[in-house]
């Protein structure tokens, strides 16, 4: 009995040490590389941070880095609202679509491989050089959308209308090109999903309706999860997002300083938090619903 | 209502095929329509730096001429290549993004097994500073980093890329722990208790189950790496100095010193010309990208069949 006990209890210390063991690579990295650079930027939000010739030039300051963001930046709040607007507009608009672009490309169609490649093809755009020199361009927007007779005619009837509708457009396409890496993950997770399954249930008779929900979603379902927070962090740090941009420019802004951009980048990092912590949230009642 | 009923079974099929062959037809139909006009918008830019960099000057001012140049113009990629110096750049480029991808991708896997597949204490609050890393913005901690990086003695030298990729720091390693960690979750309990009991270790379990089963995701991970790497331009610049160059490096600085020469946009025929060798250069840029994704895919067909082993 106490052998069993005792090996019981071996046995268990021994999972902990291999979990500590697969994940030992993290935790020094995170030391090592990560956990000073966070630190020291939330140490510097409580500074008035000079960056001068003659090195870096601090001088405490409390919390009035903070509070200056929260209650006297108007131009901080309009970021910020318009950022709220492009969340709750943009990411469940991205995971659908890109679990529906996963579905198609999944299927056994012909030319497989070629669609494959183009949609892979904003992942590759979207990072790097090659989308500002697209976006200077107007190249992502399929710019002379105004050059398009459809949209002359339609400028000739009502131009409320014919904006709102080239406004549309441009917000269809801006959630197709943030939608690259979310389909990929989604397609990786439908590979999983066991072909034998999916024939058992095919010949109980189930419709490709009731397989969609009974079978494929429930085993997508962790990587919607996956797929939400992806998204959100994505365009919350794109380097073009207003609030970013407006991070940035008080980062070597002579009058903030990057004190300043310091304590806007966290208090930006618990707006991010929260928004995930209801995602997370919201997906998870649906999950009892 | 009986229209409603139709309609919803016609998604219900484009989504997920039809039930019998003959119908299958217009539905496939309507899925390559779908897929060719959403995937016009992606292939939209590259088509339209694909024809401009073919075009000579006379086709650039010319306003007839706007999507087929009048002949097969080469120099704009001769002088993209020169300027570039892609001989040299592009093993650089290679190295650059190939091997932090490599490490990263096998240290995101080993890490998002330990927090998928083991319970410690502490695993939560780590999991949940994992995700902290992720969140806050890397522009914010990029500095203080790049003075950690300036103490460690390792700017401007390959290590600011490998040492971080290595020890899941890298870019955005967050997301692959996250990917790997759900994938492994998934593995049913009872093959790995099969395997416990077959006499494998956690190593052998890890390698010889969890990985043959996670296929998609590793290629994901590294196709993703590769190109976030390859892509990277800013960190570059600031962490390699002058000692690396990257093709984005050298098409971004191209593109910087003709727009201070010039004063940026304009219509003047010396614009549209660099500009035009700007797109060549972006496509030599991206080639190698699309040329490994279109190899790599097909890693995802084949792993259709591996997960043919799960049978429970």
């Amino acid at each position: 009995m106490i052998k069993k006990i005792k090996s019981y209890y071996n046995k268990k210390t021994r999972n902990i040490f291999t979990g500590y063991l697969f994940i030992f690579p993290w935790l020094v990295g995170f030391l090592l590389f990560t956990l000073w650079p966070m630190i020291y930027s939330f140490y510097l939000g409580f500074f008035d941070v000079r960056l001068t010739p003659r090195g870096i030039r601090t001088s405490y300051q409390g919390f009035e880095n903070f509070t200056e963001a929260i209650f006297s930046d108007p131009v901080l709040l309009e970021n910020v609202f318009e950022y709220l607007q492009q969340i709750i507009l943009h990411v469940p608009v991205i995971i659908v679509f890109s679990l529906i672009i996963a579905l198609l490309i999944n299927q056994d169609i012909k030319g497989q491989g070629f669609y494959r490649t183009i949609f892979f093809l904003p992942v590759i755009i979207l990072s790097g050089p090659v989308i500002e020199q697209l976006m200077a361009q107007e190249a992502t927007t399929i710019p002379g959308i105004g050059d398009y007779t459809l949209f002359n005619i339609i400028d000739n009837i009502d131009w409320t209308i014919m904006e709102w509708i080239s406004d549309l457009f441009e917000e269809i396409i801006m959630v197709l090109w943030f939608s690259g890496v979310q389909i990929l993950i989604f397609l990786a997770g439908l590979q999983k999903i066991d072909n034998s399954t999916r024939e058992a249930a095919m010949i109980d008779g189930a419709s490709a309706w009731e397989m969609f929900w009974k079978i494929t979603l429930p085993a997508v379902k962790p990587l919607i999860i996956v797929n939400v927070i992806y998204t959100v962090i994505d365009i919350s740090t794109f380097d073009l997002n207003p609030i970013i941009i407006y991070i940035r420019e008080q980062m070597f802004n002579v009058f903030t300083g990057f004190g300043y951009s310091s304590a806007l980048g966290w208090l930006y990092f618990i707006l991010i938090s929260s928004i995930l912590i209801i995602s997370v949230i919201i997906l998870n009642i649906r999950e009892a619903w | 209502m009986n229209w409603v009923f139709k309609y919803k079974n016609i998604v219900k099929k484009i989504l997920f095929g039809g039930a019998r062959a003959e119908e299958g037809i217009i539905y496939k139909f309507i899925i390559y329509a779908l897929l060719t006009v959403i995937g016009f918008v992606y292939l939209y830019p590259l088509l339209y730096m694909l024809a401009n960099s073919f075009m000579n000057l006379s086709d650039l001012i010319s306003s007839s001429i706007r999507w087929v140049p009048s002949g097969l113009y080469l120099e704009n990629y001769r002088r993209a290549l020169q300027i570039m110096d892609v001989t040299n750049t592009f093993w650089q480029t290679l190295l650059v993004a190939g091997l932090p991808a490599v490490l990263q991708t096998i240290s995101t896997a080993l890490v998002g097994y330990g927090f998928g597949r083991y319970k410690f204490p502490g695993r939560r609050l780590l999991f949940l500073l994992m995700l902290a890393t992720f969140i806050i913005p890397p522009q914010v901690t990029m500095i203080p980093r790049y003075l950690l990086f300036s103490r460690y003695d390792i700017l401007g030298t390959f290590y600011t890329f490998v040492f971080p990729a290595i020890l899941g720091q890298g870019l955005r390693s967050a997301i692959f722990v996250l990917i790997f960690y759900s994938m492994f979750k998934q593995i049913p309990d009872a093959l790995v208790e099969a395997a416990k009991i077959d006499g494998a270790g956690n190593v052998k379990i890890f390698y010889k189950i969890a990985i043959p089963l996670s296929i998609p995701a590793i290629v994901i991970a590294f196709l993703f790496s590769f190109v976030w790497y390859w892509n990277e331009t800013y960190l570059a610049s600031i962490y390699f100095g002058n000692v690396f160059s990257t093709l984005p490096l050298e098409l971004q600085n191209f593109a910087d010193s003709f727009a201070q020469m010039y004063g940026g946009a304009g219509d003047s025929p010396m614009n549209q010309l660099n500009e035009a060798i700007i797109m060549a250069g972006t496509l030599v840029t991206i080639g190698p990208l699309l040329i490994l994704y279109s190899i790599s895919q097909r890693w995802f067909v084949e792993s259709v069949d591996r997960t043919g082993i799960t049978g429970e």
